[in-house]
């Protein structure tokens, strides 16, 4: 067998691995297996990587010094990635996702720009078959001109977009005034359509000036797509950037003629897709509306007019009362557990609720937080058992035989405009019927709408008792004064 | 613009193709390839419940930084200096890809498995 076909045996390997660590993915517990399964698929990958022609053609040259340097920026790149990985606060998961998204989406697109200024240069010297094909494949509209287009388009799209989601996520000062330009559905399209173009000129010449305009202007699309998208609407630009990632990568495998890029690529884009239909679908929203449309934030309805007189705030004593005489309680917790981190303060309350005998679960909206699954992440990070997690599907029926259903940091996904306001804009939009429950106590600073920026008639309702105060805190004196008594 | 200048600058030698392959061909192969890698995606992601979807993505993040081997053989052809340049700037920011993804998702899934005490 050619020390090729090795390779290649060691590619479908890697391959076969990433599709059992999916596979693996169904259960918290052979999720664990799958990711190491995973990570020594990549491992294989990249070990076979270092027998592949180009590079032990160039240690016959060179000696053992381009491996070194391989190993190096390799080694690098390991260890900044696994200390970010370490060190960064659970909290703060989806910037750190779309921050790595945005390293392999460059890192696909710079792939493709090393292969087009390396195979124009090997034409120069024609030593061996493959530099001779490697001149043929410049020709106009081969799979290699292409993909090179393709991966360069994409990677770049993904590189600024998840950058400035990260800016966002991170809520860094720059990006705090959200972009509203009315103009920006036309700049958008010119920048599409120039993409297009250039697009086209790649594909036909191969040509590097066009090359580089297109990473430009994709860069620049990458930006003003993003830009406008905030708040709850970000779970679908992480699992879209997700997506794009891997088909940047699959993109990449088409320029080198690769199997493993392109298998590991595509299964990473159908992941980023589904999550992204499932995101978009807890919001009953289009994909199109969500990049293009903006919420209709001019809303019909007055906050006075649903607030006015109706809001009843209470005391800590009296909520603790309250609490210590039901039987079950749920927990919503949204983004705003997430900014107060406030997810041990949650446990410490369920467990003193516990001990006394009362049922404690949590109901976890698809779209709560920043990324898909971003509550269960932060309520498993306080060693909250996942069984008494429960999806929304799961737990709407049970709300009405529930006693007390205490909301912290959500607001959109527990307002039953939703379901009883058909001119709502978010009219539809599957919510947690929390206002069902015997008593609703939401933990929450002021009456400031939440990113829909549409009063919620569940502050106002007869059943609700709001405590104004910091998340964090205001879990910390409950739990105080339930053990006090 | 100095790489535009340089690149263009290079005379494109009229080399006869030998290809083992036509390109149709090889376009044709990894197509195939990536439909089929697409639906198998599609059938086994579809199972993964919601509590798990923030490993998913932080996984499947880590697997899309496989692009980390196609970084390593533009890298190690050591054709032009631009094209190490690039290759080697995509083996770190991958590599930091790779490393950062699994890592994180091992953290995360270790709080969903506590360990009996």
């Amino acid at each position: 067998m050619s020390s090729q076909a090795w390779i290649n045996l060691a590619y479908l390997t890697a391959s076969m691995l990433f599709i059992v660590a999916f596979k693996q993915m169904s259960g918290p517990r052979t999720a664990v297996r799958g990711n190491l399964l995973g990570a020594t698929g990549m491992a294989i990958a990249i070990l076979a990587a270092c027998f592949e022609q180009p590079v032990t053609a160039s240690i016959t040259e060179y000696g053992i010094w381009p491996l070194f340097m391989l190993i190096v920026f390799a080694a690098i790149g390991g260890g900044i990635g696994a200390t970010m990985a370490i060190r960064w606060p659970m909290t703060g998961m989806p910037q750190m996702v779309a921050l790595l998204n945005g390293f392999g989406g460059a890192a696909s697109m710079l792939v493709a720009a090393a292969e087009l200024t390396s195979t124009r240069a090997v034409s120069r010297f024609e030593e061996s078959a493959r530099q001779a094909s490697a001149a043929a494949s410049l020709e106009p509209w081969t799979q290699f001109a292409i993909a090179i287009g393709l991966a360069c388009f994409i990677g770049s799209v993904t590189l600024t977009g998840s950058l400035v989601a990260f800016g966002k996520l991170q809520e860094l000062p720059q990006f705090k005034k959200p972009w509203n330009n009315p103009n920006r559905q036309w700049i958008n399209l010119a920048l599409a359509v120039t993409a297009l173009l250039l697009l086209w000129g790649v594909f036909g010449t191969s040509q590097l000036l066009f090359f580089l305009l297109l990473v430009l202007v994709a860069a620049a699309l990458g930006v003003t797509l993003t830009l406008p998208i905030g708040g709850a609407d970000m779970p679908v630009v992480i699992c879209l950037l997700n997506s794009y990632s891997g088909l940047a990568a699959a993109a990449a495998g088409f320029v080198i003629d690769n199997s493993v890029l392109v298998i590991a690529g595509s299964l990473v884009g159908a992941s980023g897709l589904i999550l992204t239909a499932i995101m978009c679908k807890a919001m009953n929203r289009s994909l199109v509306g969500v990049l293009f449309g903006g919420l209709g934030t001019t809303s019909t309805v007055d906050a006075d007019e649903v607030y006015a007189g109706k809001i009843k705030s209470a005391e800590t004593e009296e909520l603790a009362m309250i609490l210590e005489q039901a039987d079950r309680v749920v927990i919503v917790p949204g983004y705003g557990l997430a900014v107060a981190q406030a997810q041990h303060a949650v446990r410490e309350l369920a467990d003193v609720l516990e001990a006394r005998g009362t049922s404690v679960e949590y109901a976890i909206h698809p779209v709560a937080g920043r990324m898909p699954g971003h509550m269960n992440v932060l309520l498993a990070e306080a060693d909250i058992p996942y069984e008494q997690l429960r999806e929304m599907d799961d737990i709407n029926p049970s709300f009405p035989e529930t006693d007390v259903a205490i909301v912290i940091g959500a607001n959109d996904v527990v307002n039953p405009a939703a379901r009883n306001d058909p001119d709502s804009p978010i009219a539809g939009m599957p919510i947690l019927d929390v206002d069902k429950a015997q008593t609703v106590i939401v933990i929450k600073r002021s009456l400031s709408p939440g990113f829909a920026g549409i009063p919620n008639p569940l502050f106002a309702a007869d059943n609700t008792l709001m405590y104004f105060a910091d998340g964090k805190k205001a879990l910390i004196e409950l739990t105080a004064a339930v053990t006090r008594d | 613009m100095n790489i535009i200048l340089l690149a263009n600058a290079l005379p494109l030698f009229a080399a006869t193709p030998t290809p083992t392959e036509d390109p149709a061909s090889t376009f044709i192969r990894l197509l195939t390839v990536f439909l089929l890698a697409m639906w198998v995606g599609f059938e086994v992601i579809t199972k993964v419940p919601q509590r798990l979807h923030t490993p998913l993505t932080s996984g499947s993040n880590a697997i899309s930084g496989v692009t980390v081997v196609g970084a390593l053989v533009v890298a190690g052809s050591l054709t032009t200096g631009f094209g190490t340049l690039f290759g080697l700037l995509a083996i770190l920011l991958a590599m930091i890809n790779v490393a950062g993804g699994f890592v994180v998702t091992h953290r995360m899934l270790a709080m969903f498995n506590p360990k009996k005490k």
